[in-house]
């Protein structure tokens, strides 16, 4: 057993090793497009990896993403942007004067964008869950609708429509995947905890978890605020990547999005987030021709803006209604080795 | 004494569930909660554990009210229950069924879980021991790593009062054990809940209809009739009792 | 305070308030059926407004025409959504059934959007809906008597088949035991279809009186309708219609009476609903009417 442990250890040390020589690569060698498009799928497995904690593993329906990551894209751009950035770019009233003191290096501001978002989260909590969660989805959805009323009246902090420019560049591929790569073992070592075993007990089984003595509310909870908290780096990440952040860039599609992700990879799956994560972002890119004009034989179609949400939303259906499990169920990859191993006796 | 259930009455809307019902166990008994369907024995389980409150009436363990304490507080003062429809975690092997019984006893915290302490790996040892050991008690040992789910309903059962017996209780609530098992099914089982009642020092309450099977195993029974206590005292006068048959009979009239 | 306004204020409260109610007592009943967010629901609202448009703008129908089409087209929408969508979900996870419901609200906002363009159609609204009457020293436009007066009358109509038809009794039952209106020798899926009919018509008829209000119609109209009306559900009671109603006449007063009065809120009109959805939440998680759901299932 002992030395199973080690075994599987040895494994993911080799995993991470790998990806880190992946990211070196394509820093050195690819293009400046493609660095971008792994830039989004390093930032969005952090999301949906996150996200995934809350929907999948704990069972309980959430909206929250894209109120969350705007916040961390807000409270980072504010402690990144320059004083003298922050002095010209105010154009609808001046700001108040803590803003222009607001200051702090790269990690910091990620680790208050992400605490920021997590007692946020931690706030919402006490409402939703004390009732059985149910409401958990509209409030969430409705949360993501405030930030951006918050975001738009008051232009004292945020610049209101106009948003935040001239936000420093840090993030690159070796921020993006690093931090990916700790949030993945974060999640899965709370997996892999007794935390995480009563996070599945109360999606399994509410009222079976309470009867065994956990407290669901704790269990739900703790998922969601970790959730947030790297949905607040994650959005602190994109700030830094964008350079500039308005209130429309975190609607509802940010979120719409990373469910589809989620469900496509298997609800409760971190391995299937991952991998939900590079089929939607990569195929995203790909499905921008839906956007455009089109040729049928010889007719053409106008361009139709938003039918690639059309596509996603009845991907999602489609899921739903006839492969619930998406393409990992619940299983990790090490899983996929164990049933291997069972098939070969 | 160790559990009191003190002129207890519960009410949902209009409908009285239980009416002014009252019962003492003592320490290692097992006790039977018996009567025709609809004659609030669940409802009782339910306010035993705290899922509902009382109307009124309190619930006293081991010379502590538990009035106003959460369902996971009072497993946490030693009182474990099984479901009348098996309610395993549908999801996780029989082992993580049987962990989760330990989630209040393993003495980690969150960051220590996330940065994997010492502490994180030498309490899962612990408590993964523990679990084995309770499994391996039922002869179920070689199923850990299986899905609770694809055990036989007789295993199942096993697994559910395993881990009912995770949380380390004093008094175990079995509702409905032996439903759905064939006769030899219920014999094991009624041995294995004897035998654990001395190896865990345990007090047992139990709904049952299997008359053969109260009679087998309870020390005293309670028969409850439409939320109100018709008989109380050994199971063998239960069964010649008037007002139990007539209220049997008036059941098996209904059906 | 001039009496006048005031009475104004008052009378353009009511009219939101019952827009919000029509809305909220679908959320409500199909949570009492099928503990399910209706997420779609505020956008069948739009497709009712939609049909409403397409009958008087091109299919030259007359306005009952109109909103008879959009009631008959959102009802049967509403149905064909549970019966394709929600119906082979009914023994699945509750995420599913809520993520599904996601899919289809998003479904609806956006193929609309493809379409018919994220621009804003004006609505023909008939002329003398528009015409000024005086009432008690109050001039107003005959649609802001017309929507509560409808709102009442659906209302009635509404308690009377919960109440009175032996449907109600099992939409009813249904709320908190499937196996009764088994008992009762009814299909309970075809009461749960019965109710998404039901509901969708009510949310045709809001769309309707939306578009006439504001008059327009777009895509995205129904995104945050829907989610006040189900937070004047929830603040009201789920799973009651009463409750509802009085959920959505708070919110809808609210709404004008602060705006009217404290004009520098105005940007946060569309947060108050929230915030009177945690307050609840927090204090009387049942709300005003509310049914203990949780009690009844166990």
């Amino acid at each position: 057993m002992n030395i199973a442990i080690k075994k599987d250890q040895w494994i993911n040390l080799a995993i991470i090793a790998v990806v880190l020589w992946f990211i070196w690569f394509a820093s050195s060698h690819f293009d400046e497009y493609t660095i971008r498009i792994l830039n989004n799928i390093a930032i969005f497995i952090i999301l949906a990896a996150s996200y995934n904690l809350i929907n999948g593993v704990t069972g309980q329906f959430s909206l929250e993403p894209n109120g969350f990551v705007a916040i961390g894209a807000y409270v980072t751009a504010l402690l990144l942007v320059t004083p003298e950035a922050k002095l010209y770019q105010y154009a609808i009233v001046d700001p108040y004067p803590f803003v222009m003191t607001l200051h702090a290096n790269f990690v910091t501001a990620l680790l208050l964008a992400g605490t920021f978002s997590a007692l946020l989260a931690l706030c919402l909590s006490f409402p939703v869950f004390r009732v059985r969660g149910d409401y958990l989805a509209i409030v969430t959805l409705g949360f993501g609708f405030i930030i951006k009323i918050l975001a738009i009246n008051n232009p004292e902090v945020t610049n209101g429509s106009l948003g935040l420019n001239d936000i420093p560049e840090f993030s690159n591929l070796y921020w993006t995947g690093g931090i990916a790569i700790i949030a993945v073992i974060v999640v899965l070592n709370i997996v892999n905890s007794k935390f995480g075993r009563a996070m599945k007990a109360v999606r399994d089984d509410e009222d079976a978890a309470t009867a065994m003595g956990v407290n669901t509310f704790k269990a739900k909870t703790l998922a969601f605020c970790t959730s947030a908290f790297f949905e607040g780096v994650g959005g602190g990440l994109l700030a830094a990547l964008l350079t500039s952040i308005s209130p429309d860039l975190f609607d509802f599609f940010f979120t719409f999005q990373l469910l589809i992700i989620i469900v496509l990879g298997g609800l409760g799956s971190t391995t299937g987030a991952i991998i939900g994560t590079v089929l939607v972002i990569g195929g995203s890119e790909w499905m921008r021709f839906l956007d455009e004009p089109m040729k049928f034989l010889s007719y053409e179609t106008t361009a139709m803006p938003g039918m690639r949400m059309v596509v996603f939303s009845l991907i999602l259906i489609f899921i739903m209604l006839f492969a619930r499990e998406g393409i990992m169920g619940k299983r990790e990859l090490k899983d996929l080795f164990k049933s291997k191993k069972k098939g070969d006796k | 004494m160790i559990l009191k259930v003190d002129n207890v009455t519960k009410n949902f809307g209009g409908v009285t569930a239980i009416k002014e019902t009252g019962f003492t166990v003592n320490p290692k008994e097992i006790y039977g909660l018996i009567g025709p369907n609809g004659a609030g024995k669940t409802t009782m389980f339910n306010i035993i554990t705290g899922n509902y409150a009382p109307t009124s009436g309190q619930v006293i363990f081991r010379n502590e009210s538990l009035s106003g304490l959460k369902p996971h507080q009072i497993v946490r003062k030693g009182i474990a229950r099984t479901f009348q429809n098996i309610r395993l975690f549908s999801s996780m092997s029989v082992l993580d069924n049987v962990l989760i019984g330990f989630d209040f006893q393993a003495r980690y915290s969150f960051l220590e879980s996330i940065v994997r302490f010492p502490r994180f790996i030498s309490e899962e040892k612990r408590i993964k021991n523990r679990s084995m050991e309770i499994l391996d008690y039922f002869g179920m040992s070689s199923f850990a790593h299986d899905k609770a789910t694809d055990l036989s309903y007789g295993q199942q059962r096993k697994v559910e009062i395993a881990r009912a017996l995770a949380t380390n209780p004093e008094l175990l609530l079995l509702d409905e054990p032996a439903a759905g098992m064939n006769p030899s099914e219920t014999e094991e089982l009624g041995e294995i809940i004897k035998k654990a009642r001395n190896d865990f020092d345990l007090t047992v309450l139990l709904i049952e209809h299997d008359m053969k099977f109260v009679n087998q195993m309870c020390d005293k029974v309670l028969v409850l009739d439409y939320g109100k206590t018709i008989f109380e005292g050994r199971p063998c006068d239960a069964i010649q009792d008037k007002e139990v048959i007539s209220a049997y009979l008036g059941d098996f009239h209904n059906d | 305070m001039d009496v006048t306004i005031f009475m104004q204020q008052m009378i353009n409260g009511f009219s939101l308030g019952s827009m919000y109610a029509l809305i909220a007592i679908g959320y409500t009943m199909v949570y009492g059926v099928l503990r399910l967010i209706n997420f779609a629901h505020g956008d069948i609202m739009m497709v009712g407004g939609f049909l409403g448009y397409f009958g008087i703008a091109v299919l030259g129908l007359p306005f009952a025409a109109a909103v008879l089409l959009a009631v008959v087209g959102s009802a049967l929408l509403g149905m064909a959504s549970d019966r394709i969508a929600y119906r082979p979900l009914r023994s699945a996870p509750k995420i599913s059934l809520l993520i599904t419901a996601i899919g289809i609200s998003f479904f609806l906002e956006n193929s609309f959007n493809v379409f018919f363009g994220g621009v804003p159609r004006a609505f023909p609204v008939p002329p003398y809906m528009e015409k000024m009457v005086e009432v008690s020293g109050l001039m107003m436009p005959v649609s802001a008597i017309l929507v509560p007066v409808v709102t009442v009358i659906l209302l009635v109509i509404i308690l009377w088949v919960l109440f009175k038809t032996k449907y109600g009794m099992a939409i009813r039952a249904l709320a908190f035991d499937v196996d009764t209106v088994n008992l009762m020798g009814i299909d309970a899926n075809r009461i749960i279809t019965l109710v998404f009919g039901m509901g969708s018509a009510l949310a045709a008829v809001g769309g309707i009186f939306w578009a006439v209000n504001y008059p327009s119609v777009e895509p995205m109209m129904g995104v945050l309708v829907g989610l006040k009306a189900f937070a004047a559900a929830v603040v009201g009671g789920i799973g009651s219609v009463g409750g509802a109603v009085i959920g959505g006449l708070i919110i809808g007063f609210t709404e004008v009476v602060v705006v009217a009065f404290f004009p520098e809120l105005g940007g946060y009109k569309d947060a108050f609903a929230f915030v009177f959805l945690i307050l609840i939440l927090l204090f009387k998680p049942t709300g005003i009417l509310g049914l203990d759901f949780e009690k009844s299932r166990f």
